[in-house]
């Protein structure tokens, strides 16, 4: 694929639980275009932001990449050593957080913090990185950056935190830019705007972005390419436009059909009965059974690969020509 | 202490906003959190040796004057500083023997009774007081908290160990005294910590729509307060047991608490003290109880505040090779149960 | 920052003089000095005589008056058995014991820094539970008995370090600091290694982290600052039970400072001494804790604004 610069390929992820290990992340692959969006999507649990923190090496103590490979432009994160992944975390990668409250550290200015990719990377000086970082600010759409760069990050309101965490990350213009959730704690005003500067910020420097989010309609809003996660698998994954408009995995169906976009005053709202299995109790075939209307003995037997379903797109289903 | 309670108030490991559905805290019953909480002991091995060996002592104290008899105040003035491992003079003698002959070992024991019956009652009669005026306070704030608060403070602005002295100098030492005078200088740590999760729990929904329903306060406190404070405070007493035990080996050593022909673990250093080059163990002996005491009490305390906080838990649940990260070809399927 | 002392000065006035009204009271209850200082064989008159001299028959509420005026006038009484200005002997002590404090919390201050991060860095490793482990054992180690360990096989059978005085330079320092600083060490190291432990799991490490930081930019830059509020509570906690210690150490090791002067005065009912000792214990603790309250703010903007209202 051309302008590929993220490529995710098998990636696993086991977590340790008193109850023993479980696999929270399950073979997922994908790849992500320069001044594309990617959306990983999917409901809590599923795996995505584990998937996420994966990529950036960013796991929690309990869980450990199993296998798989994390390529970014030819160099393979999960088997590259602590220092070279160091180098590339700010230049090459970069993760905007969900909760920009407690991912900025309540001591120090916002000033010191934004300016710090620059003293690690380019090895700045404190006045120079800390003019650099008054730039950012202003970038951002933080007003009066000169005198706000050496205030502290409860002083902020959370969009305008939002907005540094943003800042932070695209300081030194890296290649891929995770954002993980990056608007859920924000209300549906200051959403909009932080989307449009992360629009904006992925033309300007011609990045990819990867959104990890549940929202389908920041999706079908923001991203070019969508991939649908379910219980640490990728059950679909494709175009946004063609996989909204035809999904051919029936969760995928099962989730666009509980928007209530055509829903009459009156009407039943449309929802997938049931619950995402347990991690420790995934059935042994397809992971989706459970809640599937298509499941049939196959599917209690054989989990089902990702297969090609039209030119770029991908389904997990044994019956993906039988969604409609 | 307000870090690790603020996470546990969230109910959910701090970690990761997604952690996984059967994830670290499921809702299992509470009957089997209790059946958990043994599983999880008996994994760590160096709390499980913790938990053996405060038993043991405990038990010693409780029925081992009883075992020994009368064996701790017989005088044998023709085997006096007889040094130990050897089992010449019987079991009694493998600690060695005091000045007067009296076999260390046996003394040891009724000194450990001693000890606990000095600090067990200290710690709870101030575990009692300062976890209800710290509830009381941390409730109703305002005044009555701004007092109680103010009255710790005074307290433990004092060190602890010279009110003991003079009020031990004024009221002639005594098991007594020593209780009350130990439990009155600890009283302000309870008070506090019961306070500040009182404070944090008096705002919460719960407590809320307990209100609403007219419940008074006293009830509250009893029924939605006491409950969650408890874990802590149990925790924190069992720390606070080492404390006291230490502070009345102190003023022991000092010639203010126990006072001869009682004995106790810190007066046996005490009077060993002149014997230091002629007879070690009379001295190192009941060090090494206090020691070993304090250590299995603190090792104890640590784990169970981690196993009572659901954000630090996990921690007990890793696997105790090394972590290293596994480079190898993806892993086999099979592997999930 | 002005109103903010002020305020504090005015509040620990109470405290303060609740403690020396205390220590008043106590002090009288624990016998006349009068048998004491004089010979058994004082006639009653002489024992009158002593008893008026000092003030010990006026009642209860006239020597408390008496004294707190003298406080006001830094009149701080004398001393019964030596007769020397008991503000003098308190001050002349005073040193040995803030010398012997401050190299103690130095040094446990330090380590505890060091070991506690460097276990907190690598949660349940091997490293981490050994450190756990040692660090509860010097947390539960009696300081008497380690004193008087240390002197029986340093000094008595090494012969390496003196037993006891000050006057052998550097070295009658080691017994009494090492015997003081082993506890705080151990309650600091697990204090400081909690602290780091949640801070360094904190998301705003997690950030850092993806910024490229190292491991010793992410503990020395991100997580130590942040974990450093609790520890200096308890250092705080620990300088004033340093006190606790410092009584018996410096009585084993025949250190020339408070903590051996409060004792002597204690049995020797030499109450002016006594409560000259306590009161200036008392005020240091107090400006103690004012410098751990400016540290606070120092370490954080969110404690500076609180404080300025």
């Amino acid at each position: 694929m051309t302008g590929t610069v993220l490529e995710v390929d098998g990636l696993s992820v086991d977590i340790r639980t008193p109850h023993g290990t479980v696999r929270a992340v399950d073979k997922v692959s994908f790849s992500a275009r320069r001044g594309r969006t990617l959306a990983l999507l999917g409901e809590s649990g599923c795996g995505k932001s584990m998937t996420a923190q994966a990529i950036v090496s960013l796991l929690d103590p309990t869980a450990e990449v199993a296998g798989g490979r994390v390529v970014l432009d030819g160099t393979d994160l999960v088997a590259a050593d602590e220092q070279t992944r160091r180098a590339m975390a700010g230049p090459e990668l970069a993760i905007v957080f969900q909760d920009a409250l407690t991912a900025l550290n309540p001591v120090y200015t916002v000033g010191t913090q934004l300016a710090e990719p620059f003293r690690i990377h380019r090895g700045l000086s404190r006045k120079q990185a800390r003019r650099e970082a008054v730039d950012l600010m202003a970038r951002v759409g933080i007003p009066e950056p000169e005198t706000r760069v050496d205030t502290y990050p409860h002083q902020f309101s959370g969009g305008m935190r939002q907005r540094l965490l943003i800042a932070i990350a695209v300081a030194l213009s890296p290649s891929v830019l995770l954002a993980d959730e990056p608007t859920t704690a924000l209300d549906v005003t200051v959403q909009a705007q932080i989307m449009h500067l992360l629009r904006e910020l992925r033309t300007e420097r011609d990045m990819s972005v990867v959104l990890i989010t549940h929202d389908l309609a920041l999706v079908a809003e923001q991203a070019d390419e969508v991939v649908v996660m379910y219980a640490g698998n990728v059950v679909e994954s494709g175009p946004v436009r063609e996989v909204f408009d035809r999904p051919r995995h029936p969760y995928t169906k099962g989730l666009l059909d509980s928007v209530p976009v055509h829903a009459a005053r009156g009407d039943d709202l449309k929802s997938i009965g049931g619950a995402p299995p347990d991690l420790h109790s995934i059935p042994s075939g397809c992971v989706y059974q459970d809640r599937c209307p298509l499941a049939r003995d196959l599917c209690r037997t054989c989990r089902p690969e990702p297969a090609e379903v039209a030119p770029g797109r991908t389904a997990a289903c044994h019956f993906s020509a039988e969604v409609k | 202490m307000s870090t690790l309670s603020d996470k546990a108030a969230d109910g959910r490991p701090a970690t990761g906003s997604d952690a996984p559905a059967g994830g670290a805290e499921p809702s299992a019953p509470a009957r089997d959190s209790r059946v958990g909480l043994w599983r999880m002991l008996l994994r760590d091995r160096v709390a499980t040796a913790a938990a053996a060996v405060l038993s043991l002592i405990v038990l010693t104290a409780v029925f081992g004057p009883l075992l020994v008899g009368s064996a701790a105040t017989e005088q044998h003035l023709d085997n006096t500083n007889q040094p130990p491992f050897t089992f010449d003079d019987g079991w009694l003698g493998v600690l060695g023997t005091d000045p007067l002959g009296q076999s260390v070992l046996a003394r040891l024991v009724v000194a450990a009774r001693t000890t606990f019956s000095v600090a067990a009652p200290a710690v709870a009669l101030a575990l009692a007081i300062g976890a209800l005026i710290g509830m009381w306070a941390g409730y109703h704030r305002g005044l009555r908290e701004t007092l109680a608060m103010r009255v710790a403070d005074i307290i433990m602005s004092f060190p602890s160990l010279l009110m003991a002295v003079v009020v031990l100098y004024v009221f002639s030492p005594s098991v007594a005294n020593l209780v009350v005078v130990l439990a009155i200088t600890r009283i302000p740590v309870y008070l506090r910590t019961a306070r500040a999760e009182s404070t944090e729990l008096q705002s919460r929904l719960f407590v809320d729509a307990a209100r609403t329903f007219g419940t008074s306060s006293s009830a509250i406190i009893r029924r939605h307060v006491f409950p969650i404070v408890l874990p802590t405070l149990l925790t924190l007493a069992t720390l606070e047991f080492c404390y006291v035990m230490l502070a009345e080996s102190s003023l022991s050593f000092l010639g203010i608490g126990i006072q001869p022909p009682d004995v106790s673990w810190g007066l046996m250093v005490s009077q060993g003290r002149s014997y230091l080059q002629t007879a070690w163990w009379l001295t190192f002996f009941p060090g090494l109880a206090i020691i070993v005491t304090t250590v299995s009490a603190t090792v104890l305390a640590a784990w169970a505040r981690l196993a009572t906080d659901p954000a630090q838990r996990w921690r007990l649940t890793l696997p105790r090779r090394a972590r290293h990260r596994t480079r190898t070809a993806p892993a086999p399927q099979e592997a999930q149960s | 920052m002005f109103h903010f002392l002020r305020r504090r000065v005015l509040t620990s006035i109470l405290p303060l003089v609740a403690v020396l009204l205390g220590v008043f009271v106590l002090a009288r209850l624990t016998g006349d000095p009068a048998s004491l200082y004089l010979p058994e064989s004082a006639t009653p008159d002489q024992r009158a005589a002593f008893t008026e001299r000092n003030g010990f028959d006026d009642s209860i509420w006239q020597q408390i008056a008496d004294y707190f005026g003298g406080v006001f006038r830094l009149d701080f009484g004398e001393s019964l058995r030596t007769g020397e200005s008991a503000a003098t002997m308190a001050l002349r002590a005073f040193p040995a014991t803030l010398q012997l404090a401050g190299a103690t919390m130095l040094i446990a201050v330090a380590g505890a820094v060091v070991i506690g991060s460097w276990a907190a860095f690598r949660p349940n490793s091997l490293a981490d539970r050994i450190a756990s482990f040692l660090s509860m054992t010097a947390a539960s180690v009696p300081d008497f008995w380690f004193a008087i360990t240390g002197v029986w096989i340093f000094a008595v059978g090494l012969g390496a370090l003196p037993t006891s005085g000050v006057s052998d330079g550097m070295s009658s320092w080691v017994l009494p600091v090492a015997t003081l600083a082993i506890r705080p060490l151990g309650v600091l190291t697990q204090v400081v290694r909690g602290a780091m432990v949640s801070a360094l799991s904190a998301p705003y490490v997690r950030l850092a982290r993806s910024k490229g930081a190292g491991g010793v930019r992410v503990v020395s830059h991100h997580a130590l600052r942040n974990a450093a509020a609790p520890a200096l509570t308890v250092a705080g906690d620990l300088t004033v039970s340093l006190v606790n210690g410092a009584v018996v150490v410096e009585t084993i090791f025949g250190w020339p400072g408070i903590g051996k002067l409060m004792i002597d005065s204690i049995t020797g009912r030499d109450f002016a001494v006594l409560q000259a000792t306590v009161l200036l214990t008392a005020v240091t603790i107090f400006v103690l804790n004012i410098v751990i309250d400016v540290c606070y703010a120092l370490l954080d903007a969110r404690v500076r604004e609180t404080a300025r209202v």
